[in-house]
């Protein structure tokens, strides 16, 4: 029977299959970071157990970490105990671990593709629920707890129910300033935050296709915010190019036969999926959110949705909730809304094409007066990259703050933070109350459309920029 | 205790500043804290106080994989949280750490919250032998996967389970391809 993507990789890694129970999958590759892992090695210790692939098995600092003054001691108590717990932990169980200041440093979903450790057909975790973004390579990739997190390191397996297939195939090409962003965001849009459950998600589709390995990964990386457990793109030349020669990408002869495997894994004609959803990118704009889940979007060019628009009770009630927590009037144009924060990192919108294109809008402007713009490299590879080719000082120059790598404003939990009322435009993924710190507000944008917005001081395409100058 | 709203993130669970604790337990103050600081919240009327089953919207647990969402909703007391909808990583964290999570029919729901609401002292039984959650006339079967039921029976350790199979774990170690990559510490 012809077989999907997933099913192919799926199939590959079951060590175990009963009729009545989840099948044990071997997992290739465990990425490990600080929060979601201490509770787990105290597990092993508890149980007298041990790492079983160490090699099999990466770590680093990404979520609580500062992204200045890096080199000091982590002023935050807590925060330092969580990073010394894993330095402590990595070193008693045997693993490799890239610590705040080592060149391999950076958020674990931009690490793991940099250093090739990424590559089709492979099963990867993370106790992180954005894992899927490793997906844009063609590999099953999904995020997990912290109680199997233990199982992992324990047994390099995991005991897993197989989940339904979904395609979504978006077809056509995305127009000019349109981005990958964009096209997820759309897409959550219209599939609602749990029109994924219980799916993983094959993207392909013309639109899918012309995407760098970059925006693929945008892509699959927001594929938890609609409820997938996973995303994932058939591997192609573009994925063999952007592989070739990383650290741990096979070479020579080693590299060719993972070609030619490689080559054999994309879905079958005639394989069947559970679900399709069929998208047309030709048609896409510039996208933003305005409420309270990564599903409340509408175009920039659209305005703030009335409540009594949506037909769902439940949706109708959680509008009026978001609207409330947004601060935000029925009927307001997008573009007339005022932010003082932008933010464009995560992993979401933190390599280096993303900060290109940031770049691109900025060079030569400067940021609205009492904007507030941190730019903050995915890694500490992106960082040198970025600085290498300029646009640390573009960022600069326009009146931003570039710093050091790590998840930053994304989450709330390390110093980068809004304050209560603050608004941000934000490259990364979720908007959810308090995200980004208690009582900030967040729409979630993509680079250019951050690096526009910080200029004005509303949410701004770059298209509309050169009007806005010469009117 | 009755929370009336969908697509309940982890954000709103264990706000994210809680993330740094290290331990397992001691979550209990942080279940839902943002929330909590309005007076009119559920989680403030006194009239729930010591509920031990949560009756939630749908799409309960979406968003961040985080296991604490789980460990606080358990020291703050709950043993069951039923939904019509759970996000997948939050139904496996929960079966994992041993939070019971049942699916049942939103229109159950919705009549579960209005007989709590009306009635704060209304007794819930959820059976999870025959699979059954009641609440005076409201009786209605409900949905867990067989293999989680039978872990929360037994209190069964997944990695023990796992590891009765280690020869057959060898062995497919032994098949990996030489060109999948391993980093040696």
């Amino acid at each position: 029977m012809p077989r999907t993507l997933a099913e192919k990789i799926w199939d590959e890694h079951v060590i175990r299959h009963e009729a009545d129970g989840p099948d044990l999958l071997h997992i290739d590759f465990h990425l490990v970071h600080e929060v979601s892992s201490p509770q787990a090695f105290d597990g092993l210790r508890l149980s007298g157990r041990k790492v079983r692939r160490t090699d099999l098995t990466i770590a680093t600092e990404d979520h609580n970490v500062p992204t200045l003054n890096i080199t000091e001691t982590i002023a935050d108590p807590i925060s330092r105990a969580q990073i010394e717990a894993l330095r402590a932990n990595t070193k008693e169980f045997g693993i490799v671990l890239h610590p705040l200041g080592d060149r391999d440093q950076g958020i674990v979903h931009v690490i793991g593709p940099e250093l090739g450790i990424t590559q089709p057909g492979m099963t990867i975790v993370c106790g992180d629920s954005h894992t899927a973004t490793h997906g844009a390579f063609g590999a099953l990739a999904f995020g997990i707890g912290t109680s199997q997190v233990e199982h992992v390191l324990a047994t390099q397996t995991l005991p897993q129910d197989r989940p339904k297939m979904m395609a979504v195939t978006v077809n056509g090409s995305l127009p000019d300033g349109v981005t990958a962003k964009d096209l997820v965001l759309n897409l959550i849009a219209h599939a609602g935050v749990g029109g994924g459950q219980g799916y993983i998600v094959e993207y392909r589709g013309q639109a899918i296709e012309e995407l760098s390995m970059e925006g693929r990964m945008t892509v699959c990386n927001m594929s938890i915010e609609w409820g997938a457990k996973a995303g994932l793109v058939a591997p192609d030349q573009k994925t063999f190019d952007y592989l070739k020669g990383r650290q741990f990408a096979p070479s020579g002869a080693e590299w060719d036969k993972a070609v030619a495997h490689w080559k054999t894994l994309a879905t079958e004609p005639g394989a069947t999926f559970d679900k399709e959803i069929v998208l047309d990118a030709s048609v896409m704009t510039p996208f933003v959110t305005w409420g309270t889940n990564p599903g409340q979007g509408v175009p920039l060019s659209g305005e703030v949705p009335r409540p009594e628009d949506f037909s769902n009770e439940q949706e109708r009630a959680a509008a009026q909730k978001a609207l409330a927590y947004m601060d935000l009037t029925p009927g307001t144009r997008m573009k007339d809304i005022s932010v003082d924060t932008v933010f464009i990192g995560s992993c979401t919108n933190s390599r280096i094409e993303d900060l290109r294109s940031a770049a691109a809008v900025l060079t030569g402007q400067k940021i609205s007066p009492g904007m507030r713009l941190l730019v903050v490299p995915g890694s500490v590879r992106v960082r040198l990259e970025a600085e290498a080719e300029g646009l640390d000082k573009v960022f600069i120059e326009a009146g931003g703050e570039w710093r050091g790598a790590g998840c930053s404003m994304c989450l709330g939990m390390n110093p980068d933070q809004l304050a209560p009322g603050e608004r941000c435009a934000s490259t990364s993924n979720r908007n959810f109350e308090g995200r980004q710190g208690k009582g900030g507000r967040t729409h979630l944008v993509s680079p250019q459309v951050a690096a526009a917005t910080a200029i004005t001081g509303r949410l701004t395409a770059p298209a509309d920029l050169s009007s806005l100058t010469h009117a | 205790m009755p929370l009336r709203q969908g697509g309940v993130d982890t954000d709103q669970i264990l706000p994210s500043k809680f993330l740094k604790l290290i331990t397992r337990t001691g979550f209990e103050d942080a279940l839902f804290a943002d929330w909590r600081t309005d007076p009119t919240f559920v989680f403030n009327n006194p009239s729930y106080a010591g509920a031990s089953i949560l009756v939630a919207g749908p799409n309960f647990g979406i968003g961040s994989s985080r296991e604490h969402a789980v460990w606080a909703l358990m020291d703050y007391g709950f043993k069951v949280v039923v939904s019509s909808q759970f996000a997948d990583i939050f139904r496996g964290n929960a079966g994992n750490a041993g939070l019971v999570a049942i699916d049942v029919d939103q229109k159950v729901i919705d009549r579960l919250l209005d007989a709590v609401e009306a009635d704060p002292q209304l007794a819930v039984t959820v059976d999870l032998e025959a699979c059954e959650i009641s609440a005076g006339d409201i009786r209605s079967p409900f949905h867990i996967d067989d293999h989680t039921r039978a872990r929360l029976l037994a209190g069964l350790d997944d990695i023990e389970i796992t590891l009765t199979n280690v020869s057959e774990i060898e062995e497919f170690e032994a098949k990996r391809p030489s060109w999948r990559p391993s980093i040696h510490a």
